[in-house]
């Protein structure tokens, strides 16, 4: 991996305006599709944040985990503590679930950083096992709703706009998810990205230049925690419901599939990989009522053999080409 | 098998002439019309609890068969079951798609607590039925505030209820341990148990907790056996259910030993766990156990074995799950033979609301299905039961 | 006093269990340098192998030979075949392809096999021994296979020039390959080996835990524990490891903080057992070069 992965300069015009395009078709779509329809894309959203995340701690920085549906978790449950037995407003629990989710990716960040690849992916496997069983405990119950679960309801949209709740839930999930790749992008282009790719690709040699190993490996792991736990409250809200039974490990499963298919230390691979982990399990189930799962697995091993730098690989080496043809 | 003939035709029979008087114009909500009606479901046919599964499959094959004698008044019925790995997310967006996309006229034995609790809002918000929900918690009869939803088997609470009445009854100054599975399932059976004994539940000494994850219990029963009590309430489902039996038996404790309704089946619970070490359980029924030789030349038994051989092969028959399947099922078919013509949401939920004293062939004799505007709770009634080595002996009287 | 001997003992019958998958996994490692996650559902799977055996009427013992036979032929036809192509790959897609393999053989085994619990034979007497109660016949003959399998990888390792060839070929493949050693061979049979163990200890679980598809998910994550404490590089290690863990989950979950936190629990041992002593407690300690 060559820092040629690193987001790049400023971009140029054209692609602003191919940018520009983009949102223009994104905003007309939930007027074109069912609310169903919708729906599902509003959770491609939320999946893309929390890729994205998950893609700075493993893809940026080199360090596996197996455990991000545990600050999922924690994000989803922040948002509907809150709206549920404080009457907080749906878009102040974002933040608050930022917060919470940073501070619990950095203190878990702090012992991990002695661990170095499998024995992190284990450390973070065991939290995304053990979690369900925390959330369901006793002294938890009062907040957590227990086994139960909370119920939430879908906020309505402001000022009386003449759009459906579920719209609605979409634009303010888009407005969220451009936030958050924007401030992304910020990170990872300036120097602490930098230091990340160092870390990950040569560790000594990164101390030997003074770079902080401890520290920015914490904090990789607060920020990549961050960005999970909004996209876990993005898709609470969206679903309405949390339960100890949505935060198994098959989510973090799932999660890490979704970044190495949609393609490591990569902005866009987030988009593709979210689009994966949303639409081919449903898929997978139209090809083998049976067997869904071995069909998924069969998929996704499929992946790493024709295509290991994932869609967004795939995409670059078309766009290489096309470029190389033009000149 | 012409008793077994004549018993189905009876039935058949029976139930049309149940119907009320259908009124000639036809009435259809989206998801039926003149040759089909839709039926949605959500089941984990992937996951952790795919055991599950199998009560979907049984119930798509025993619509294969009602509609290869020519459905329901002359409409096939289509089943859309779609699989939510028992994820409650999964469940919200498969059902989103059954009502919004698929258009089904109703959603039938969505199966879990979680998955159905994260959908009870929608369901009643857009007025689809939810019915016969495959769950026994006790939350799903409440017409007044959820007019759309109904459950089906008795309800966890019900039965942790009729073992606290046992033991009072017959061992009053008994000191309680109870094992439940650490789920919505457990705790609600475990509340249905402290709240029967009431006052007196500080009669239970220890409770301890598993995870269906947990490879072993031998550590749970062993504490349960040091808490010195000589009751034992067994609340697990079948593979764990099997391990207790085993442990306690094994470890030389000798409670008296109640087990959950769950987990009664002779052919996958007691038999891997050793029927000797099973004797003197004791048990609730509504369904027959279709390995108990209670009911080896029973003919409504025969015929759903013989159901299972032509239609579901795959299926195992000492898995109670298809029995109960099996049984909701026929619980659908008599509630949409009532329908009639009118096939709008409003009257499928009227006719589940109106079923009186249907006794299913799979039933225990004497334990019917009734329900009414404000009973939401199809089956309420369940007999106890001593195993005695080769089968369920029924003592008592059937309990409403 | 009585029930902590028994629980210490219940502990040892369960740790046993984790002793043996942990061993398969460390087989793993010191044949490939891999974390193997899919390795409980090959476990599993051989186990059903076992079964559909012994239903259609081959005895106990020659079923249990085929079955270890068929599995070390499944695990060298994976390393040939699912492996061998992607052999250059970055740790994470080994670790992605190992999650699709798991995921395959759980959800084919549930398809061939339906989910219902399945009783599956034990070949030791059922009478415990002794007349005691605190642990079965099986609980203690499985203990003694997994030893038995210990000393024989030990002594694999250690005696035999296959052995060193093996471990010489995940040290230094370069290195292995100018002395003649068929580098792509050595890992494959280290894949067959492992897979047969994994055969072993499935077959001593499964009457134990009763065979269904999901009977070696919960295990997994206490094996690797067990493989961790001992250190990923040690058979001894893995075996004291998992006896280890067993013994702490059961005290620990009846004395200390409640059967409702033993996953915590196991996690919290992971990570302290890795950022005290990485190398677990017997393991040596990497030293890289800078």
């Amino acid at each position: 991996m060559r820092a040629e992965n690193l987001p790049g300069p400023a971009l140029p015009t054209w692609k602003w305006a191919g940018l520009a395009a983009l949102l223009a078709a994104l905003c007309a779509l939930p007027f074109l599709l069912s609310n169903f329809s919708v729906f599902q894309l509003t959770l491609v959203m939320a999946y893309a944040i929390v890729l994205v995340g998950l893609n700075m701690l493993t893809g940026y920085n080199g360090q596996i985990s197996l455990g991000h549906g545990a600050f999922y978790a924690i994000g989803a449950y922040a948002a509907a503590i809150l709206m549920d037995r404080y009457g907080v407003a749906y878009w102040m629990t974002l933040p608050v679930a930022a917060a919470v989710c940073l501070a619990a990716g950095f203190l878990f960040g702090l012992p991990a950083l002695r661990l170095e690849g499998p024995y992190l992916a284990l450390a973070t496997f065991g939290l995304a096992v053990a979690l369900p069983q925390l959330l369901k405990h006793k002294s938890l119950e009062q907040w957590t709703g227990g086994v139960q679960g909370i119920t939430i309801l879908k906020p309505d949209p402001p000022f009386g706009l003449p759009i459906n709740a579920d719209q609605w839930l979409y634009f303010f999930a888009l407005a969220v998810a451009i936030v958050m790749f924007a401030l992304a992008r910020n990170l990872l282009r300036g120097r602490i990205g930098r230091a990340m790719v160092a870390i990950r690709d040569n560790p000594i040699a990164a101390e030997a230049m003074g770079i902080d190993i401890a520290l920015y490996k914490s904090l990789t792991f607060g920020v990549s925690a961050m960005f999970t736990g909004v996209g876990g409250a993005l898709g609470a809200i969206a679903v309405q419901f949390v339960a100890p039974d949505s935060f198994n490990v098959f989510l973090s499963i799932a999660f890490l599939v979704g970044i190495v298919v949609g393609g490591l230390a990569s902005l866009q691979g987030a988009i593709y990989g979210a689009l994966f982990i949303q639409f081919v399990p449903n898929l997978a189930d139209r090809v083998s009522r049976a067997a869904p799962w071995a069909i998924y697995g069969i998929m996704v091993i499929l992946f790493m053999y024709l295509a290991p730098g994932g869609v967004a690989g795939i995409v670059h080496r078309i766009s290489r080409t096309w470029k190389r043809r033009k000149t | 098998m012409r008793k077994g003939k004549i018993l189905a035709c009876a039935f058949l029979l029976s139930a049309l002439a149940a119907a009320p008087g259908a009124s000639a114009q036809k009435k259809y909500d989206t998801g039926a019309s003149d040759t089909a009606i839709k039926i949605g479901q959500t089941m984990p046919y992937s996951g952790p609890a795919s055991a599950y599964g199998t009560i979907g499959r049984v119930e798509a094959a025993y619509f294969n068969m009602v509609n290869e004698h020519g459905g329901i008044n002359g409409r096939k019925l289509e089943l859309i079951s779609l699989d939510d790995g028992y994820s409650p997310p999964k469940t919200v967006e498969m059902t989103r798609r059954l009502v919004e996309q698929e258009q089904v006229l109703f959603d039938f034995q969505p199966l879990g607590t979680a998955p159905n609790s994260a959908i009870h809002k929608y369901m009643n918000a857009k007025k689809v039925p939810q019915l016969f929900v495959a769950t026994g918690a006790t939350k799903w009869g409440d017409p007044k505030n959820f007019p759309w939803t109904m459950g089906w088997q008795p309800s966890y609470q019900t039965e942790g209820k009729i073992y606290a009445k046992d033991i009072l009854a017959n061992h009053p100054n008994a000191k309680i341990a109870v094992l439940y599975q650490n789920d919505d399932y457990g705790k609600d059976l475990l509340k249905g148990l402290k709240d029967g004994l009431g006052a007196k539940a500080s009669m239970i000494v220890k409770e301890a907790s598993f995870e269906v994850t947990d490879p072993s219990i031998d550590s749970q029963i062993l504490s349960l056996k040091d808490s010195g009590a000589d009751v034992f309430v067994n609340i697990a489902t079948p593979k764990f259910a099997a391990l207790a039996i085993r442990k306690v038996y094994d470890s030389g404790w000798k409670p008296v030993h109640y087990l959950n309704n769950v987990s009664l089946s002779i052919g996958a619970v007691l038999t891997p766990a050793g029927l000797e070490k099973s004797v003197g359980l004791i048990t609730v029924a509504y369904l027959k156990d279709a390995t108990d030789p209670e009911w080896a030349n029973d003919p409504a038994m025969n015929e759903y074995k013989a159901f299972l051989a032509k239609y579901y092969p795959q299926g195992n028959v000492a898995d109670s799950s298809n029995v109960y399947g099996y049984s909701a099922a026929q619980t659908l078919v008599q509630v949409l033979k009532q329908c009639g013509d009118n096939l709008t949401r409003e009257n499928i939920m009227k006719q589940a609301a109106n079923l009186k004293h249907l006794q299913l062939p799979l039933a225990r004799p004497g334990i019917e299905v009734n329900t009414g505007p404000d009973d939401f709770f199809p089956f309420e009634a369940l007999q106890l039961a001593r195993f005695d080595g080769q089968r369920w002996v029924a003592y008592g009287k059937v309990i409403e | 006093m009585d029930t902590f001997l028994a629980q210490c003992l219940s502990g040892l019958a369960t740790g046993g269990v984790y002793a043996s998958l942990a061993l398969a996994l460390v087989m793993i490692h010191q044949a490939t340098r891999l974390v193997n996650f899919a390795q409980g559902e090959l476990a599993m799977f051989s186990t059903y192998i076992a079964w559909s055996l012994i239903q259609a009427g081959v005895p106990y013992w020659p079923a249990f030979a085929l079955t270890l036979a068929l599995s070390f032929a499944a695990g060298l036809l994976i390393e040939r075949v699912v492996l061998r192509p992607v052999r250059g790959a970055p740790a994470l897609s080994m670790v992605v392809i190992f999650i699709g393999l798991l995921v395959i053989l759980n959800s084919v085994a549930g398809w061939i096999y339906s989910y219902t619990v399945r009783p599956f034979p034990s070949p030791f007497p059922p009478e415990p021994p002794f007349g005691q109660h605190y642990v079965s016949s099986h609980d203690l003959g499985a203990i003694g296979v997994t030893i038995a399998v210990l000393l024989l990888v030990y002594a694999f390792f250690r005696f035999t020039t296959l052995g060193l060839a093996m471990r010489a070929a995940a040290q230094n493949p370069e290195s292995a390959r100018l002395a003649g050693i068929r580098v792509g061979w050595m890992r494959a049979l280290g894949w067959g080996l492992a897979t047969a163990i994994g055969a072993v200890a499935g077959m001593m679980v499964a009457p134990i835990v009763f065979l269904d598809p999901n009977m070696m998910s919960g295990v997994l994550l206490y094996a690797f524990a067990a493989a961790l404490i001992g250190g990923i590089d040690n058979p001894f290690g893995a075996v004291f490891g998992g006896f280890f863990v067993g013994v702490l989950e059961n005290l620990l979950g009846a004395y200390a903080i409640g059967q409702e936190l033993k996953l915590t629990l196991a996690l919290v041992v992971i990570i302290a057992v890795l950022v005290v002593k990485p190398a677990g407690l017997f393991g040596r300690t990497l030293v890289k070069r800078v």
